[in-house]
């Protein structure tokens, strides 16, 4: 029998079975920005400064490319999940709450993708 | 003051509010805290700026060096070393949550002792990385 009400023991539903998954995607995108960010950034701080030419350069190799592009896409999940429960602590008005939650997940997907882009871009250009 | 109809409206501003974060004494693991979600927040800033980089890198020269003598002028250079120490922390306190976690450090004294441990991996990663940085 259990504790579910008639109703629900009727849908048959159970729980969404999804509780969890917010929790464990940000612990999994922190694991793999702490294996990237060290390479990622140790690459970066010799590109940055560096007139266009030379910045580029680095980028052509695979190595870079790829860390550079793997950081980018879990940074940009990982400030979604992590700028998701701000807001859901400090703003309180549902219609601003959810209209900036919109805008955080649109704009992480845009900047995520196309910075993405961008280091493919350079990466395949002669 | 009656406590009828318009009564309890009126009596909400009023009644106390349950304690929040000002009200206790500052401690390693709470100011800790608060920072891991203020350098959080400070990071994204610093993740756009990134994404600014490789968009403009890739647009061409003429984009690219809008943003490189932006980063290059002394505000530019105040805001790197600020998000250099930023990302550090939040990459070394981040570990700390992580290990939390997976169930270990939860003493007293294991909690102080790794946030010491973390903010002196932080201070040193970020010297070095601006090091890295300054040479090249």
């Amino acid at each position: 029998m259990g504790m579910k009400t008639s109703r629900a023991q009727v849908r048959g539903l159970g729980s969404a079975k999804s509780g969890t998954d917010h929790w464990w995607t940000q612990r999994i995108s922190a694991i793999s920005l702490a294996l990237l960010a060290p390479f990622f950034f140790v690459t970066f701080a010799i590109a940055i400064g560096k007139p266009w030419d030379e910045a580029v350069v680095l980028y052509k190799y695979p190595f870079n490319a790829i860390v550079a592009a793997l950081f980018i896409l879990a940074v940009f999940h990982h400030i979604n999940l992590g700028l998701q429960v701000v807001i859901e602590d400090y703003i309180h008005a549902p219609a601003l709450r959810t209209g900036m939650l919109i805008g955080l997940k649109l704009l992480c997907g845009l900047l995520g993708f196309a910075a993405a882009f961008s280091i493919a871009m350079i990466a395949f250009s002669v | 003051m009656s406590n009828t109809e318009h009564g309890a409206a009126i009596n909400r501003g009023n009644r106390p509010l349950s304690p929040h974060l000002q009200v206790y004494k500052p401690q390693i693991t709470s100011v800790m805290s608060v920072f891991h979600r203020i350098t959080g927040v400070g990071n994204s800033i610093g993740a756009i700026l990134i994404a600014w980089w490789f968009i403009a890198a890739a647009s061409g020269p003429g984009q690219f060096d809008f943003i490189n003598g932006f980063l290059t002028s002394w505000f530019g250079h105040l805001l790197l070393l600020g998000f250099t120490f930023s990302v550090c922390y939040h990459l070394c306190n981040g570990i700390r949550h992580l290990l939390w976690d997976a169930g270990y450090n939860f003493g007293l004294d294991a909690v102080r002792t790794s946030g010491l441990v973390a903010l002196a991996a932080a201070g040193l990663m970020g010297v070095g990385l601006l090091i890295v940085g300054w040479m090249n």
